[in-house]
């Protein structure tokens, strides 16, 4: 990932990761820092979630080494898809629950209320905060982990697959919104499959496909021929007042909007 | 003799008062476990712990230790294998559950059959019986409801984080091993508490029914602790009524009328949206 003067945060060496034996990453170096905005992207297998979770935390690598910067505190955002919708929760007692709890009290203080308040309507959401979870819209659901995430005040914040399951209009809204946060000073890596997504909005990719396939800026690493020995297809790139389109021969034009 | 003094009649057996009070905060108490149970896809976890904890009232009575010491231990034992097992390979819960609790069951019952019982009577333990409710329990019932309510305040975030997403909580820095082991050793004991009114058999019914009334009223998950706690309150007080009335077993008494309020509150609710 970038290497730019800003402080590293998280630094994976030679990084192997099996399941039973079977490699899910292979070799992989890669450097966070503190200013990182990068997308990864890979087909389905390809090592993408292991990577989230290596970074995370969550697993341990089964060779190289994990180096993270101490005190380092990391934000998590889980695929839409994971999560049990019918959860009777609102969205307020859903991003609470990120605010470590204090006292025998199960109510939050004034100070936590405020705090959690603040962040829904930082990101456009205080309107909807003591609905039930499964009454938001999908751009919604986004966000309310999103805060979730913000409320640890986290330097580095990971997301898997944010933009899955949205339409057009809503993706380019998570993006440009991580954005603001990357600008605001908060790391950012993701993963991803919409490739005319990241090109347009973030400023780095990593091609995974169990090993690190090639990383830089959309404009080095969005051509046919690493797009081809990352997802195994051919796929052909057009130039579109500036911006880099991937072309799907098997599905028409993709447009990044 | 009128409808009134016959509902105050039972009021003056010293018993009967003892088993309504067991009763009502047992059904609190499972009302209030029984909804971090649902949530985790877990239902049948009181069902089989109830039967699990019979292996361990078979090896109390073979070596002669307190049944609720006997009991407990092997319950909590039980629950954190089940727990241990479930997250720690893609075996499932359902999976874990139907092998740790039956494998305890009939343990138990070979025990029994090879050495006997020195313990208390089976059907009391099957079915439940008023009649088995001693003063001390209404102590230890008591005891563990109170527990479990400071458990469930003074962990509140850190339980309701586990139960809806475990994974971020874990990379959130909540514990969540100790969490799962905080709430089996208190669903342990909840069911353990329960089984002298309800009995083994409809343990899991005073686990499940009060919480999934509650998840259809409350919107709130706060609310829904509360209703599920007062449901399960509300549904001992009144079956335990109905069991001297009817003179049938007090935990049929209580899970039918679970079961009926059940009924009743799913035909408003469907009713509603339907209006809506």
């Amino acid at each position: 990932m970038p290497t730019t003067p800003s402080r590293p945060l998280l630094r994976l060496s030679g990084v192997d990761l099996d399941y039973g034996g079977v490699p899910a990453v292979r070799s992989v170096d890669l450097t966070v820092t503190g200013d990182t905005f990068a997308g990864v992207v890979g087909p389905s297998g390809s090592g993408k979630t292991t990577l989230l979770r290596l970074l995370l935390g969550t697993l341990r690598p089964t060779r190289g080494i994990v180096h993270r910067a101490a005190g380092l505190t990391v934000g998590y955002v889980p695929q839409l898809e994971t999560i049990n919708w019918d959860f009777p929760v609102t969205v307020r007692e859903c991003v609470l629950v990120a605010r470590r709890q204090t006292r025998l009290r199960p109510w939050p203080t004034r100070a936590e209320r405020t705090e959690v308040g603040e962040v829904l309507e930082r990101l456009g959401i205080g309107a909807v905060a003591d609905r039930r979870i499964r009454d938001l819209s999908g751009g919604q659901q986004q966000r309310m982990f999103l805060a979730r995430a913000l409320l640890r005040r986290p330097s580095l914040l990971l997301l898997d697959e944010p933009t899955s399951g949205l339409d057009l209009a809503t993706r380019h809204e998570i993006l440009h919104m991580l954005g603001e946060l990357n600008r605001q000073g908060v790391s950012i890596v993701l993963t991803t499959h919409d490739l005319n997504g990241i090109a347009t909005h973030l400023p780095h990719i990593v091609c995974l496909r169990q090993r690190v396939v090639a990383e830089g800026a959309p404009e080095v690493v969005i051509r046919p021929d690493v797009l081809e020995r990352t997802f195994g297809a051919r796929l052909d790139v057009l130039e579109h007042y500036g911006l880099r389109v991937v072309v799907d021969r098997g599905a028409g034009l993709e447009v990044a909007g | 003799m009128s409808w009134w003094s016959a509902l105050w009649d039972p009021f003056r057996f010293g018993f009967f008062v003892n088993g309504l009070l067991v009763a009502t905060f047992a059904g609190a108490l499972c009302g209030l476990t029984g909804v971090y149970i649902t949530l985790r896809g877990m239902s049948y976890l009181g069902h089989g712990l109830s039967h699990s904890v019979f292996g361990g009232f078979a090896a109390a009575s073979l070596i002669g230790v307190d049944y609720y010491l006997g009991a407990g231990l092997w319950g909590v034992a039980s629950a954190l294998m089940i727990n241990r097992v479930a997250r720690s390979r893609g075996i499932g819960s359902d999976a874990a559950i139907g092998v740790v609790t039956t494998a305890s069951f009939a343990l138990g019952v070979a025990l029994l059959t090879l050495f006997g019982s020195r313990g208390p009577s089976f059907d009391a333990a099957l079915f439940g019986s008023i009649v088995g409710v001693r003063p001390v329990d209404v102590v230890i019932v008591a005891a563990v409801l109170g527990c479990t309510l400071v458990v469930v305040c003074a962990r509140y975030r850190a339980l309701l984080f586990t139960t809806f997403d475990p994974e971020v909580a874990r990379a959130s820095g909540v514990a969540v091993g100790r969490v799962d082991v905080l709430l089996m050793c208190v669903l342990s004991l909840a069911v353990l508490a329960t089984l002298t009114v309800i009995g083994v058999t409809l343990v899991a019914a005073a686990l499940v029914v009060p919480a999934v009334i509650a998840r259809m009223v409350a919107r709130t998950f706060a609310f829904l602790l509360v209703v599920a706690a007062l449901v399960g309150a509300g549904t001992g007080f009144v079956g335990m009524n109905l069991s001297y009335h009817v003179d049938v077993p007090s935990g049929t008494t209580i899970v039918l009328v679970g079961a009926a309020v059940f009924a009743v509150v799913y035909a408003a609710t469907t009713g509603a949206k339907r209006w809506q």
